[in-house]
């Protein structure tokens, strides 16, 4: 009994406090007036948490060997396998006769950085990735957006859909890219090359290896895959967005007899605003680094045998990592693999800048 | 006092995490799902008994919400308005219908072409139900030279489980020091760690494989293991659920003479439970979709793991076709994730809906 209460009073208070966040799922809808108190009271809790600082400095001093205790074996692999790759990838991408056989260094240079962006197979997995990335990720923001939108408005059956539409996310991805490709079959009983036959087309070399793949086919494949695999995740986060929306904002609207089409534009995108930001970041990234699924469609050389026509650029990385780590000629060629990651993570690290700028400017909240 | 306890409603904290937020991909943000540990406290069936009242009240509220927003002049208006509702509602349905056979039919087929013989399958035009079933498919994925499989399946769950072990270990304690105890940059270093998890792992595969190479670790289970045994992401998801439990409690525990370590395991891990098993859940889904690194650490034919082999086993059609046997394959490899999910419904999505990664 006594436990209870304690629970009870400390989070009623703990809900005073907070109330004002926005949760990403949506499972708080956004309080205003909370937020105000929050605000009110900011000064006299800055004071009180000194207060209270001061007298747990005694404490800090016990704490520090077991918080050391604690934290060790978690931060020694972190260590081992992220913070020291993150740096010496960083310092061989300059070195371009490291040979990690020997670990020997050589001299400084940006050669291996030249290398990668003279390479025509670069471009031409840059250029890949962008397209994979202005195709699929819009497309299947609206798609999601349109579903969850969908969803929402229905009662019965709701937890049912939702469940059907979830079901891709707890997929192999490997294994499913395999299952695209058997449906986009190259042959005749591919099971769309049958539907095209029945509606009088002829069949198109979706995948496979025999035939020479035409560009778009290859990334209508690629998008239709993307889609399917990501939709699942962006339906989540958008529902508990969506579900999150004070229906009040509804009502009044409901009330002024406004189309339904302004409702959409004019309170759900923005009220949803932080949810899309966060889903095209994250599929931004995701498309970035599209790799697998691309492996599994195409097979380890990414399209026709001759030319990797659909390589991306996650793809080039490993294209040189792969002989690095099954030629022995290929002992240095971990500098050129090691430039290309950075150079992604450039990207990354712009995309990411962006939306700090764009959460601060654009999202409403 | 009931009502009390199950009126607790979650809570949201940004608190001292607005430095780092804009660090991580999204947002940062935490829901406090007290109701379902606390609830406990009272009988589960009263607790049952309330939720049902409260959803009939729910139901009645809504009712008679709807009936007083709609004021019609007449009958024919009246009609007109549920007319063009239940139309309305019907292109909902239909749209979300087609919409919920797209994303099956890639499952339908799967399992379909793993049923299918091989006369069936290049048989033109395809048929859309295996007219002669067999279970060839299935036998030729676990006999003769792809009878290694068996041995995929057990270095995928030796890795899985110990991987899973480990992290849980070291991302519970590090979890622990985040939450509870305070030592001079514990913001800063949190704020480190969760940087780290915008670099992509492309930057760090290279040196770990040489990393791993020098220390002549290749083909071993410690190579599979030992990279993957913290995670962040999992360290980011505890403490937040830790965070939660109030400090009263902590102090009680201290009153009565208990030990940081004791409380750990005797108080916060049994209620944060329902986290650590989302945890559990996607470190195991994670060792079994794993691809990339695995691939790199086990060249030899013994130490695969079953996404890779899988892969190596059926992605080459050498002779004719063989779409049936990796269907039979790749619906080998999905049950366990889809029982999974049968299972852990809840503690899966709501682990993924605060991270957005796969795997």
């Amino acid at each position: 009994m006594v436990e209870e209460k304690v629970m009870t009073s400390e989070a009623t208070v703990s809900s005073d406090k907070f109330a004002g966040a926005i949760a990403l799922d949506g499972t708080k809808t956004i309080e205003v007036q909370e937020d105000k108190k929050e605000k009110l009271g900011f000064f006299a809790r800055k004071k009180k948490e000194k207060k209270k600082e001061a007298s747990q400095m005694l404490e800090w001093k016990k704490d520090w060997w077991k918080a050391l205790l604690c934290l060790a074996p978690c931060l020694i692999i972190l260590g081992i396998f992220t913070f020291y790759p993150i740096i010496k990838t960083f310092i061989v991408s300059f070195f371009p006769s490291y040979n990690y056989l020997r670990d020997t260094f050589g001299s400084f240079g940006f050669d291996s950085y030249v290398k990668v962006l003279t390479d025509d197979v670069f471009w031409r997995a840059m250029f890949n990735t962008v397209i994979m990335v202005v195709v699929s990720v819009p497309l299947s923001i609206l798609i999601a957006l349109l579903i969850t939108v969908l969803l929402n408005s229905i009662k019965k059956l709701q937890g049912v859909y939702q469940v059907i539409f979830f079901l891709p996310y707890v997929t192999n991805g490997m294994a499913f890219g395999l299952v695209f490709s058997t449906i986009f079959s190259p042959m005749d009983y591919g099971l769309v090359n049958t539907i095209i036959n029945a509606l009088g087309g002829s069949s198109v070399a979706w995948t496979g290896t025999a035939e020479m793949i035409p560009y778009w086919a290859g990334i209508v494949v690629i998008t239709i895959y993307a889609i399917w695999n990501g939709l699942a995740f962006k339906i989540l986060v958008f529902l508990g967005g969506l579900q999150a929306i004070d229906k009040q904002y509804y009502q009044a609207a409901q009330v002024d007899a406004t189309p339904k089409g302004r409702v959409f534009t004019k309170i759900t995108v923005p009220l949803l605003s932080p949810m899309i930001l966060y889903i095209t970041i994250t599929s931004l990234m995701g498309a970035f680094k599209s790799y697998s699924s691309v492996v599994a469609l195409f097979g380890e050389d990414m399209g026709n045998a001759q030319d990797e026509t659909f390589i991306t650029a996650v793809g080039y990385i490993y294209k040189y990592f792969n002989q690095v780590t099954t030629s022995s000629r290929g002992a240095t060629l971990l500098s050129q693999a090691s430039a290309a990651a950075l150079i992604l993570f450039v990207f990354i690290l712009i995309i990411t800048f962006v939306q700090m700028w764009a959460n601060k400017k654009k999202v409403h909240y | 006092m009931e009502n009390e306890i199950l009126n607790v409603q979650t809570n949201n904290v940004k608190s001292d995490f607005s430095k780092v937020h804009d660090l991580t991909k999204g947002e940062v943000y935490e829901e406090i799902s007290f109701d379902e540990n606390v609830s406990k406290v009272i009988s589960k069936k009263e607790a049952r008994a309330q939720k049902r009242a409260l959803a009939k009240e729910q139901r009645e509220k809504q009712k008679a919400d709807a009936h007083a927003e709609m004021y019609f002049e007449n009958d024919a208006q009246a009609r007109r308005f549920a007319i063009n509702r239940r139309i309305k509602l019907f292109c909902i349905y239909f749209f979300l219908t087609i919409a919920a056979f797209f994303t099956l039919v890639p499952f339908y087929w799967m399992l379909i072409t793993s049923f299918k013989g091989y006369d069936e399958l290049i048989r033109i035009p395809a048929t859309f139900f295996p007219m002669e079933p067999t279970f060839d498919n299935y036998l030729n994925v676990f006999s003769g030279e792809n009878s290694i499989l068996m041995r995929y399946i057990l270095n995928t769950i030796i890795v899985a489980v110990s991987t899973m072990v480990l992290s849980v270990a070291t991302t519970t304690l590090a979890a622990f020091a985040f939450s509870r105890l305070e030592f001079k940059g514990r913001d800063t270093l949190f704020a480190i760690l969760l940087a780290t998890m915008m670099v992509p792992g492309e930057m760090m595969i290279m040196t770990n494989f040489t990393t791993i190479a020098t220390w002549g670790l290749l083909d071993t289970y410690i190579a599979l293991i030992l990279p993957f045994g913290t995670s962040v992401f999992y360290m980011f998801f505890l403490r937040q659920n830790f965070k939660q439990i109030p400090n009263e409690l902590y102090y009680a525990a201290k009153v009565d003479g208990n030990s940081d370590f004791k409380y750990l395991f005797r108080v916060m891990i049994p209620i944060a439970r329902p986290a650590l098993i989302t945890v559990i859940i996607l470190s195991m889904i994670g060792s079994w979709n794993a691809y990339i690194w695995p691939r790199t650490v086990s060249q030899g034919e013994n130490m695969k793991l079953i996404t890779d082999g899988i892969m190596t086993l059926f992605s080459n059609d050498f002779g004719g076709d063989t779409s049936n046997i990796k269907m039979a394959a790749t619906t080998v490899v999905s049950i366990p994730l889809l029982l999974a999910f049968a299972f852990f419904k809840k503690y899966i999505m709501r682990g993924v809906s605060r991270s957005g990664i796969k795997g």
